[in-house]
C-alpha cells in the first residue's frame, strides 16, 4: 500500500464524497417528500392522483436507476427536454427513491391496528385529529427502519452518477485509477470513503429505532 | 417530414440486437439468482448456528454487502483482483461473483428471518402430536417458511435483475451498450436516443413488473 | 321518571347477507345500567358498535336524547363525544404516556384547557388506584391497569352514556374484579351504561335491567333477579345453565350404578 499516494489524494476523495453526500441528501429529501405525497394520495383516495401514484410507484420500482438516468440525461434532450447533470441526478434519485419511500410509509400506515383508529374515533376525535394524533405518529414509528434502509440504499445508488459526468466518489476513483494505475490504493480509499459516509447513517438509524422501541412502540399488540 | 425515431428500432435486426443485449444481463441475473438461493440456504443455516465465529462471519459479510455499493464491489473484483491476485476476470465472471456474493447474504438473511419467524410453539405442538422430527419439518416448518420466504425472495430477484444493469460500467456489452451502438449508427435521426432509451426503460419494466405483481399476490394470499 | 337517554328503535344490521341484528329495540333511561348478555355471535357487540356509529345500520333509528344519531355520515365525532366506549382490547395509544392518553380527547376533541383536564384526570386516576402510573407508557401496565386507564379515558369526556364491550374478556382472572369494581363504582355514581359481558355474577350485581339477545333479537328482558333466577324462555335457561358444570363426583356415583345394575 502506497501511503504517500493515499495522502496526496485524500482531498480528491473529500471532494467526491461531498458530491455524493450532497446530491444523495437532496435526493433523499425530495424522495421523502414525493413518497409522502404519493402515500397521502393513496391513503385519502384522491381521485386521479391516487392512480397516478400507483402507476408511478410500479414504474420506478421496476426499472434500474442506471436506465432511468440514461433516459433522463441522454434521451429526453433529444425531444427538447434538457436538464443539467446535477438536475438529472436529483430527479433520477427522487424518481427511484420516492417510490420506495411511499411503500415504506404505506406499510407503516397499514401496520396501524384498526382498533386504534376506532379508539381514536370513540373519544370523539375528528378524522383529521385522529390521523394527526393517533394514526400518523404510530405509522411513522413503524416506518422508520424501512425509511432508514431506503436512505442507505439511495446513497449507495448515487454511485452511478458518474455516467452523468459528475465527480462523485465513484468517478473520482475511476479517474485516478485510469490515470495513475494504483488500483489497489484507489479502491481502498473508495471503500473507506463509503464506509465513512454510511456508518454514521446506520448508527443514527439504530439509535432512533431504539428510542422508539423504548418509548413503547415495540409492543403494539394488546396495548 | 422525418420518420419518428422509434422506426429505427424496427429497421434491420435492431430490435433483435436490443433483446440480445437484454438477455446478457438477464442471463447473468438468472445465474446469480440460482447461485444465491443455493448458497443463501447455507448462509442462512450458518447464521442460525450456535457458533459465535460463524455468526460474526455472517454478520460481517452481510454488513459489507449492505454498506458497499454494488458498483464498488464490481470495481474491486473486476479491476482490483487483477492487481491483487493477478486474476484477469472478464466482466461477466466478475458480475456473477459480485452479485452472488451480495445475493447470497441477502437471501441467507431472508431465509434466516423466515425460519426464525415461526413461533416455537408450532414446533412444540407438532412434536406433541407425536410427529417425528422429519415430519415436523415436512408438514409444519417448511410450508410455513416457504410462505413467508417466497414473496421476499421474488422481490430480491427483481432487485438482482435491476442491479445487473450495472455491468454496463465494467465494459460488458449489454442492452444500454447495444442501444448506444444503434444510436451511433443513426446519428442523423435526432430523436433516436429518446426512443432507444425509452424502449430499454420499458423492456426492464416489462421484465421486472410481473415478478413484483407475483410477489404482491403471494404476499396477499399468504398473509 | 328519569329522561330517556338512548332509544334504539327496531334496528337491523347484516354483514354479507347474514342478519346479525334483526329488529332490536331498546331504551335506556338516565342513570340506568343495562346489561346485555347472550351467546357469542348473538349480536351484542354489533349492537354497541352500531350505537356509536362504528357500524352503519341498515334499518331502524337510534336516538340520543332528542337527537337522531343513526344514518348520519357527517360530524359523527360530535355524537361520539357524548358516548364513551371501552373495548375488550383496551386500545390505549401506545405512543403516548397514560396522562397524554387521557388528555387527548378532552383537549383536542372538546377543546378544554389542558390544566383543568389534567387535574381532573389525576383525581380520577387516584380513584381507580393508578395515580402513580400517570407518566408511564401503557406497555408497562398490566391488563387490568390498562383497562382501568381506558375507563378513565372514556369517562373524562363526560359522556351521556358509556358502552362497555366485554371489557374483561382479555384479562387474567385475578384482574377481572379490579376492573369491574371500577364499573360498579361508576354505576353508583349514576353513570348511564350499556354493558356487554360474560361475567354473570357481575351482571347480576350491576344491572338494573338485563337484556338477553339471541340471533339478533331480544328474547327476554327483565330485572336481574327475574332473569337470573326465573328466566321465562327455554333458551335463556339453557344459556344460563352453560355457566354451571356437572360435578365429577355426581357422575362417579351414577357410573357404578349402571355397571352393577341389573
Amino acid at each position: 500500500m502506497d501511503w504517500t499516494f493515499i495522502a496526496s489524494h485524500v482531498w480528491d476523495y473529500v471532494g467526491g464524497a461531498w458530491v455524493t453526500l450532497r446530491f444523495g441528501l437532496y435526493g433523499v429529501l425530495c424522495s421523502l417528500a414525493l413518497g409522502m405525497l404519493c402515500c397521502l394520495a393513496r391513503y385519502f383516495r384522491v381521485p386521479v392522483f391516487r392512480q397516478l401514484a400507483v402507476g408511478y410507484i410500479e414504474l420506478a420500482r421496476n426499472t434500474p436507476l442506471l436506465v432511468q438516468l440514461f433516459f433522463l440525461y441522454a434521451g429526453l434532450p433529444r425531444v427538447g427536454i434538457k436538464f443539467s447533470a446535477e438536475a438529472c441526478a436529483v430527479i433520477g434519485l427522487t424518481f427511484l427513491g420516492g417510490a420506495y419511500m411511499a411503500e415504506a410509509f404505506r406499510s407503516g400506515l397499514e401496520a396501524v391496528d384498526k382498533a386504534q383508529v376506532e379508539a381514536g374515533a370513540c373519544i370523539g376525535l375528528t378524522r383529521r385529529q385522529n390521523i394527526r394524533y393517533v394514526i400518523f405518529p404510530q405509522a411513522l414509528a413503524t416506518a422508520v427502519p424501512a425509511l432508514f434502509a431506503n436512505v442507505i440504499f439511495l446513497i449507495k445508488e448515487t454511485s452511478v452518477f458518474s455516467v452523468l459526468a459528475m465527480m462523485d466518489l465513484m468517478n473520482v476513483a475511476d479517474t485516478l485509477r485510469t490515470s495513475g494505475g494504483r488500483t489497489v490504493e484507489v479502491l481502498f480509499m473508495l471503500v473507506m470513503a463509503y464506509l465513512i459516509i454510511l456508518l454514521p447513517v446506520s448508527v443514527i438509524a439504530t439509535m432512533v429505532e431504539r428510542r422508539l422501541r423504548y418509548a413503547g412502540f415495540g409492543d403494539q399488540h394488546s396495548v | 417530414m422525418q420518420d419518428l425515431g422509434i422506426s429505427i428500432l424496427f429497421k434491420g435486426i435492431n430490435f433483435q440486437r436490443l433483446m440480445g443485449g437484454l438477455w446478457v444481463t438477464l442471463r447473468l441475473a438468472l445465474i446469480t439468482i440460482g447461485l444465491s438461493c443455493l448458497f443463501g440456504l447455507l448462509f442462512g443455516m450458518l447464521m442460525l448456528s450456535k457458533r459465535k465465529i460463524a455468526k460474526v462471519f455472517c454478520r460481517m459479510w452481510l454488513e459489507i454487502v449492505r454498506f458497499m455499493p454494488q458498483l464498488v464491489l464490481l470495481y474491486i473484483v473486476y479491476f482490483g483482483f487483477a492487481r491483487l491476485f493477478g486474476w484477469d476476470l472478464d466482466g461477466e465472471t466478475s458480475a456473477v461473483i459480485v452479485f452472488t456474493f451480495w445475493g447470497t447474504a441477502e437471501m441467507g438473511d431472508l431465509i434466516r428471518g423466515a425460519l426464525t419467524s415461526i413461533p416455537l410453539h408450532q414446533t412444540e405442538s407438532a412434536a406433541a402430536l407425536g410427529l417425528t422430527k422429519g415430519q415436523v419439518y415436512l408438514y409444519v416448518l417448511i410450508p410455513q417458511t416457504l410462505r413467508r420466504l417466497l414473496p421476499q425472495a421474488i422481490n430480491l430477484s427483481t432487485r438482482i435483475i435491476k442491479t445487473t444493469a450495472l455491468v454496463k460500467m465494467i465494459n460488458v456489452t449489454e442492452v444500454l451498450k447495444v442501444g448506444q451502438q444503434i444510436i451511433g449508427q443513426f446519428y442523423r435521426q435526432p430523436d433516436a436516443a429518446f426512443w432507444v432509451y425509452f424502449v430499454i426503460f420499458l423492456l426492464y419494466f416489462l421484465v421486472c413488473w410481473p415478478f413484483s405483481l407475483l410477489a404482491k399476490q403471494l404476499e396477499k394470499r399468504w398473509a | 321518571m328519569a329522561d330517556t337517554i338512548l332509544r334504539v328503535n327496531d334496528i337491523h344490521k347484516s354483514f354479507d347477507g347474514t342478519g346479525v341484528l334483526r329488529g332490536v329495540s331498546l331504551e335506556i333511561r338516565e342513570g340506568e345500567v343495562v346489561v346485555i348478555v347472550g351467546p357469542s355471535g348473538c349480536g351484542k357487540s354489533t349492537l354497541l358498535r352500531c350505537i356509536n356509529g362504528l357500524e352503519a345500520i341498515d334499518k331502524g333509528e337510534i336516538w340520543l336524547r332528542n337527537e337522531k344519531i343513526s344514518g348520519r355520515t357527517k360530524d359523527l365525532h360530535l355524537v361520539r363525544q357524548k358516548i364513551g366506549m371501552v373495548f375488550q382490547s383496551y386500545d390505549l395509544f401506545p405512543h403516548m404516556k397514560v396522562m397524554d392518553n387521557l388528555l387527548l380527547g378532552p383537549t383536542k376533541a372538546l377543546g378544554k384547557p389542558k390544566q383543568e383536564v389534567e387535574q381532573e384526570a389525576m383525581q380520577m386516576l387516584e380513584r381507580v388506584g393508578l395515580k402513580e402510573k400517570a407518566h408511564v407508557y401503557p406497555r408497562t401496565l398490566s391488563g387490568g391497569q390498562k383497562q382501568r386507564v381506558a375507563l378513565v379515558r372514556a369517562m373524562l369526556m363526560h359522556p351521556e352514556i358509556m358502552l362497555l364491550d366485554e371489557i374483561t374478556a382479555a384479562l387474567d382472572p385475578e384482574m377481572v374484579s379490579e376492573v369491574l369494581n371500577v364499573v360498579i363504582d361508576l354505576a353508583r355514581g349514576g353513570m348511564t351504561m350499556a354493558i356487554v359481558t360474560h361475567e354473570m355474577r357481575f351482571a347480576e350485581a350491576v344491572a338494573d335491567r338485563v337484556l338477553f339477545l339471541e340471533e339478533g333479537v331480544v328474547l327476554e328482558e327483565g330485572t336481574p333477579e327475574k332473569f337470573f333466577h326465573a328466566p321465562t324462555t327455554e333458551r335463556a335457561r339453557r344459556f344460563l345453565q352453560s355457566f354451571t358444570y356437572a360435578s365429577k363426583r355426581d357422575k362417579a356415583e351414577v357410573q357404578p350404578k349402571n355397571n352393577f345394575g341389573d
